[in-house]
């Protein structure tokens, strides 16, 4: 039987066990990523002439990201490593891919995507004024350049990342001014027999936790963001929140981290016509799968944050799934007791997943309850207002349409930051069901594509 | 134009690089070596560009190449995503996106 070609999108934690199970098969995989170098976004790597230690870099995850970039650097003669190429398109069999202006096509018999997570966005009003950074965003600054965002940092929104990224500013000799969590303290509470499924995990968190009330910083839970001041050439000066008591509390800074936990980057997925479900936990909508990643279309797994945000732990596992689950489909005995062993890892890592979605809900309210003037669409400045006009007078009661007639999801970003947030704002403004709006639809490119002069598209 | 402020990003370490010079809309800037061209503006101005459809200045917003918040121009209209492009020592670009670079349109 010929070699069957196996191609991976994505060099981060998933994506790099898909490789190291494919090629413990003898199979040598092509993998595409966008990035300049391997490890994904928690095991990014700084720049070559940087010389904070993994342990700075890293913190408590040191000794993962050091065996992941060690199996990755085994692998690399070993498959068809291509960095720095973005994979824009999957159709027919084929992966588009574009590198420095230049087009490529790679043909293959399976496809893992393991393309991870970007942060979830809910607008706030004010958050097109510069110095408001996502927060993986503000982490990437700090991780990767050695650089916080602003001079007084406040960090806005809810999750893990929240907690974890205000934590590192603040080790990193940063002034964060407060840490505003949308969540209540309660919910958190409720959600620990479930975040119980990894106790060490759940230490680790517990941690955070401490390492913040240790910090001095202003720490605010059940917080509703009210606005982010700012000036059009300044950029931010402040921000306003309704704290837990009703009373409505500014913060003066020059900087804010703003994001509600992570979301999967599905377009690919979307694209290679991947059926798609509504999670009612989370309010959102992600591709089908099976225990092993198995999407509806055949030849097509998917794996790690990009399909379920279960965090890096679970992306390895889910990843190293993918691939065997693609091996035994294109006919390859695969042994049975590690791949049990995985499956099992995956359930304890999907429930965990469950507890971190329930403790730091998706508050869907605040969407819902954002003012007309508030602007939606950072990329074109289209506001809040001119969407819920469009869902109530003109009968756009599905994204789709209302982006048709709004452009919101037509900017530069494709609807990553704004589409979760402009299906709420449908939702509450035709009284439909979230699940009955639908999805912004995957287009390709996934990106916009900058081809260099002369080069045709493919 | 307005002035393009005082620095946004503020260095919390790493500071033995290479110094290197960059030019931006005209004016020389320095970097270090290592630094994406976002991180090489932002430590000297407070923004990287102004919003096509609003009155404020941009900074970009993910830095991972998601949002493309954060496009600026090589004098010759080619378009960059400073967020992950490196910076490179005697680069010129321009916050505004030149006349005649068709290819390179959103
Ligand atoms: C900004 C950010 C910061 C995070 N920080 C933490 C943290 O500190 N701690 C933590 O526990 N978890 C963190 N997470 C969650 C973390 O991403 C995951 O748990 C883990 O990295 C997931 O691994 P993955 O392999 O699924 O995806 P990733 O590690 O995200 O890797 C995906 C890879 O796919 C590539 N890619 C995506 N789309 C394409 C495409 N179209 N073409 C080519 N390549 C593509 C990307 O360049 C990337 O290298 C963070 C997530 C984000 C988004
Ligand atoms: S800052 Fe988002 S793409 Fe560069």
């Amino acid at each position: 039987m010929a070699e069957p070609r196996i191609i991976i999108v994505g060099a981060g934690p998933a994506g790099v066990r898909a490789a190291e199970a494919l090629v413990a098969a003898g199979v040598r995989p092509v993998l595409l990523d966008e990035g300049q170098r391997d490890g994904g976004q928690i095991y990014r790597r700084q720049p070559e002439g940087f010389s904070r230690t993994p342990e700075q870099l890293y913190g408590t995850e040191a000794g993962r990201a050091i065996a992941l970039h060690r199996s990755f650097e085994r692998l690399k003669p070993q498959i068809d490593y291509r960095p720095r190429h973005l994979a824009w398109n999957v159709a027919d069999g084929v992966v588009h891919t574009i590198s420095e202006g230049k087009p490529g096509q790679f043909a293959y018999d399976a496809l893992i995507i393991a393309a991870g997570a970007t942060d979830r966005l809910l607008p706030v009003k004010g958050w097109q004024h510069a110095g408001v950074y996502s927060l993986g965003g503000a982490q990437i600054a700090l991780k990767a350049q050695a650089c916080a965002i602003g001079r007084k940092v406040v960090f806005l929104g809810t999750g893990p990342l929240l907690q974890l990224v205000a934590l590192q500013y603040h080790k990193a000799g940063a002034e964060v001014v407060a840490l505003l969590d949308t969540s209540p303290f309660p919910r958190q509470v409720m959600a620990l027999p479930k975040l119980a499924a990894r106790p060490g995990m759940l230490l680790k968190g517990l941690r955070i936790v401490g390492g913040l009330m240790a910090s001095g910083m202003a720490i605010h839970r059940g917080v509703t963001p009210v606005e982010i001041h700012g000036e059009a050439e300044a950029g931010v000066t402040g921000v306003s929140v309704r704290l837990a008591s009703g009373e409505i509390r500014r913060f003066d800074c020059d900087a804010v981290g703003l994001g509600y936990h992570l979301r999967p980057e599905a377009q690919l997925a979307d694209l290679a016509r991947c059926a798609f479900t509504f999670d009612a936990r989370t309010r959102q909508f992600w591709p089908e799968i099976d225990a092993d990643g198995r999407s509806s279309v055949p030849g097509i797994y998917l794996a790690g944050d990009g399909v379920r945000t279960q965090g890096a732990d679970g992306a390895e596992i889910s990843g190293a799934l993918a691939a065997c689950a693609a091996l035994e489909d294109l006919g390859r005995s695969v042994p049975d007791a590690p791949r049990a062993a995985l499956r099992a890892k995956a359930r304890v890592m999907e429930r965990f997943r469950e507890g971190i979605a329930e403790a730091y809900p998706w508050p869907a309210g605040l969407a819902a309850d954002l003012p007309d003037e508030a602007i939606l669409c950072r990329c074109e400045g289209i506001t809040v207002g001119e969407l819920r006009e469009a869902a109530k007078e003109k009968g756009a009661d599905e994204v789709n349409r209302a982006k048709a007639l709004t452009r919101v999801g037509m900017g530069r970003c494709q609807g990553r930051y704004c589409g979760h947030a402009g299906a709420e704002i449908v939702a509450a403004a035709t009284g439909m069901p979230l699940e009955a709006v639908g999805r912004l639809r995957g287009q390709a490119p996934v990106k916009p594509l900058a081809i260099a002069a002369g080069e045709v598209q493919p | 134009m307005g002035s393009p402020g005082q620095a946004r990003f503020l260095r919390l370490g790493e500071t033995g690089r290479a110094r290197i010079a960059l030019v931006v809309d005209g004016e020389t800037i320095e970097a270090l070596e290592g630094d994406s061209l976002l991180v090489a503006i932002l430590t000297a101005r407070g923004r990287l560009r102004r919003s096509e459809f609003g009155p404020e200045a941009r900074s970009g917003f993910c830095l991972m190449a998601a949002c493309q918040d954060c496009w600026v121009w090589t004098a010759d209209g080619h378009r960059l995503r400073a967020c992950d492009t490196p910076a490179r020592a005697g680069l010129s670009l321009v916050t505004e996106q030149p006349e005649l670079s068709w290819p390179n349109r959103a």
